[in-house]
């Protein structure tokens, strides 16, 4: 029999040796061993997902308080400064707030939600699981994966509360404002912390990545075949492969910013006079732009590393839940291939008006619109895995379509924007935010959303409320189109982003209606997010109870683990694989579990 | 495939992990090479120190492998003492990095601070984050040699250091690159 999981090093100090112990645990696990230094996979998970909530809460309040400024300029809300304090004097936020808030936004949403919360949450689950695997690679290196997430999480929180407010440079942190601490309040301790939390954060990236990688190409059930592997865990590991390829490089581009910070180089600094206290600085010779290369070669991939694990839930959920198998199997393994070299190619499609060699640009342009290609072959795959299937619409599922058509609504403005002859226009408009929160921010958040409930029988053995569920997703999907399909139009007609106050301009007034429109379907879709986080608390102490461990009749390897499995995932032996992931309607049958061995007279897929 | 042809996780992890620290320094050195060509950028020669602590670096990765094969061969004792060398051949190193930045000061090639020039950064930063991953190599050699000098426990598998020669390779040849990049390519 297989004895992947199990290795004669590891075996004393991580995985405990149930392999050996038909019995189960006979380990005791302390209140501190079981749910908060825990190296089994499972409950790393959830500290990923719970902490993601918590952060996609503070994130999104902030979207809400600096959307009050934008849609109501002129009015005061004595209960801000209730919260804020002294940056919502008066009850309007403070112009350096608002930056600040809008970087925090950004930093929050991307890092710590949609990258720890996201792929940290379902990687961790899901890897082991489905590969057939007790743990992961390195349980103890997961494990220091997530503390490190919740120590940088504590300093990005501590620069909240620091005297001169939180970084507000942008959650691009581009020189000289992140680099020079006299440029602006925001500039100053909140910018230091912003950027030891961010070392931080890649160091549990990459702990994480490792540890992906290496349980995905190494700690596989015999039988399982890497064409055997549910889509899930194709994206998961690319995902993997591109944190740990980009993020090194966006380490290097903080050393450099670190040293021009505290010891006086000029890696990014160049001939600066500083309008606050009316001196110029000494520093020569630098480049901001070589920070942005550096920053985009990470940024770029990074889009991917949020949206991959996002599609690759939306490929199993779809199939599981359209009762058929996957359509193109092979293409959608191609195509997130294709997108994860891809992501490599790109980053200076984000630089087209830093004064790049326009023929350089070009060849950007030509290698942006690639990415449609791989793309749309996701698309199409989907769609044919839609058509004619016995569709469930459980919840998991429609927020699993629901991701479909964000992606596709999101990425057709791609085609808008990779051209850099439009970007010009385009560029810092509206158009981008509308563009870069629909293909990205929603899309992935309704990846995520589909896999938390799709996979929450899995994670605490009972379901969420339905009913509640259909009212977050049509609530959210609505709230999503009628926030940033204006946003478009706003764009196009040459609203540029970062503005305070859009009032102030004639040429900007008009869009005032469309401001507070916007503003307001942003607060009912946020009172929305925390119905979700409600459902999910909620369920997690009375939801209704699981009574078979297959709740969505589903082949993969996570549904032979009993309900509330504990750590070591199967009680026995690790099931063997004899088959693919994804046979749904297949002769007759209704689904084939992969660890059914292949009948003698079943047809070939 | 049969489990002892596997390739260990533990390995195979220090692997990734090492295609991820390339990928640091791929970052730094590609930023030198765009830099070089932007004005302003004043060269220096490398002292002749960077030379003798890169054969300090080779000797040290020579006693780490014989340290593995000692540690195959069970002897224990000769696998104790070929550690310490390694180790101390490594606090050597990183001494002498440490002073061919204090003769480059003495020249009045500033690294860092007022009037430093980005080639003297870039060297201190090259220089000095790889001194970081060197140091980790020595923390980890006084680990191994914890456990080693330990009687409560015994240790037969190969594996953990196997994976920290691995590492101590990867460091040294990591090195010899950069320095070869320092020297001639700039």
């Amino acid at each position: 029999m297989s004895d992947i999981a199990m290795n004669p090093q590891t075996g004393t100090m991580t995985v405990p040796d149930v392999h050996h112990d038909e019995h189960g645990h006979h380990h005791h696990e302390s209140f501190v061993t079981k749910y908060i230094f825990s190296q089994d996979h499972k409950m790393i998970s959830k500290q990923f997902l719970i902490t993601g909530m918590m952060w996609a809460i503070i994130g999104g309040l902030f979207s809400v308080f600096f959307r009050m400024q934008l849609g109501y300029p002129d009015q005061t809300f004595p209960w801000m400064e209730d919260i804020l304090g002294r940056w919502a004097e008066g009850g309007r936020i403070k112009a350096e707030f608002y930056y600040a808030l809008v970087t925090m936004h950004g930093t929050v949403l991307v890092f710590f939600v949609l990258t720890a919360g996201l792929s940290g949450t379902f990687s961790n689950l899901l890897i082991p699981l489905q590969v057939g695997a007790r743990d992961m690679a390195s349980p103890m290196l997961n494990m220091l994966s997530y503390w490190f997430f919740f120590l940088a999480g504590i300093v990005m929180l501590s620069s909240l509360f620091v005297q001169t407010g939180p970084f507000s440079g942008g959650w691009t942190a581009y020189p000289p404002l992140s680099a020079v601490g006299e440029m602006s309040q925001g500039s100053k301790t909140g910018a230091d912390l912003w950027i030891v939390s961010m070392a931080l954060f890649v160091v549990s990236s990459l702990l994480g990545g490792l540890n992906y990688i290496a349980t995905v190409l190494n700690m596989r059930t015999k039988g399982m075949t890497m064409t055997r592997l549910p889509l899930t865990i194709w994206a998961f590991f690319f995902t993997a492969v591109l944190g740990v390829l980009s993020f090194p490089v966006l380490f290097s581009g903080f050393i450099l910013l670190l040293f021009d910070r505290n010891l006086g180089t000029s890696f990014y600094l160049s001939e600066i006079y500083v309008q606050a206290t009316q001196s110029a600085l000494p520093n020569e010779g630098g480049s901001a732009i070589l920070y942005q290369h550096l920053f985009w070669f990470l940024g770029h991939p990074e889009v991917y590393i949020i949206l991959l694990p996002a599609m690759g839930m939306a490929s199993e959920i779809i199939s599981v839940n359209s009762r058929k198998p996957i359509f193109g199997y092979m293409a959608m393994i191609g195509s997130l291939f294709a997108i994860a070299i891809l992501a490599f190619l790109v980053w200076a499609h984000h630089m087209f008006v830093t004064g790049l060699n326009p023929f350089l640009g070009s060849v950007f342009v030509l290698l942006t619109l690639l990415i449609a290609v791989p793309s749309a072959i996701k698309v199409f795959n989907w769609l044919t895995t839609l058509w004619r299937g016995n569709i469930r619409f459980t919840p998991g599922m429609l927020f699993a379509i629901g991701f479909v058509s964000l992606f596709i609504s999101g990425g057709l403005t791609g085609i808008f924007l990779g051209n850099s002859a439009l970007d010009i226009h385009l560029h810092d408009t509206y158009f981008v935010i509308a563009h870069f929160h629909i293909v990205m921010g929603v899309a992935s958040f309704f990846g995520m959303f589909a896999g938390v409930y799709h996979w929450f029988p899995k994670m605490y053995g009972r379901y969420m409320n339905n009913t509640l569920g259909y009212i977050h997703f049509w609530g959210t999907l609505i709230c999503a189109y009628l926030i940033f399909w204006p946003m478009h139009y706003e764009g196009l007609a040459g609203m540029p982003r970062r503005y305070y106050d859009y009032s102030q301009w004639q040429s900007f007034k008009q869009f005032g209606g469309l401001n507070e429109f916007i503003t307001i379907f942003a607060i009912i879709s946020f009172a929305l997010q925390l119905l979700f986080v409600f459902n999910f608390f909620f369920s997690i102490f009375k939801g209704r109870k699981l009574t078979t461990p297959n709740p969505w009749n589903a082949n993969t390897l996570e549904w032979t683990t009993p309900i509330n499995a504990g750590h070591g995932n199967w009680p026995g032996d690790i099931p063997e694989v004899y088959r693919w992931a994804y046979d749904y309607g297949k002769d007759g049958v209704d689904h084939i579990p992969q660890t059914q061995p292949v009948g003698a007279n079943e047809s070939h897929h | 495939m049969t489990e002892s042809k596997r390739i260990h996780p533990h390995k195979f992890t220090l692997w990734v992990a090492m295609a991820s620290i390339v990928m640091m320094f791929a970052g730094l050195t590609s930023a030198y090479i765009v830099k070089r060509g932007q004005t302003n950028w004043q060269g220096f020669d490398l002292p002749l120190i960077f030379t003798y602590s890169t054969m300090v670096i080779i000797a040290s990765s020579i006693t780490m492998q014989l340290a593995i094969k000692k540690f195959k061969d069970r002897q224990m004792l000769q696998y104790r003492w070929l550690l310490v060398i390694t180790a101390l051949l490594g606090v050597v190193f990183m001494v002498m990095q440490f002073t061919g930045f204090n003769i480059l000061n003495q020249r009045g090639i500033k690294l860092i601070g007022r009037g430093s020039n980005v080639s003297g950064s870039f060297l201190a930063v090259i220089a000095g984050m790889h001194m970081l991953h060197v140091l980790g190599g020595i923390i980890a050699l006084a680990v191994m040699l914890g456990k080693a000098f330990s009687t409560r426990n015994r240790t037969y598998t190969a594996v953990p250091v196997e994976v920290l020669g691995t590492y101590w390779h990867f460091v040294d040849g990591l090195w010899i690159y950069l320095f070869i990049f320092l020297k001639w390519i700039s």
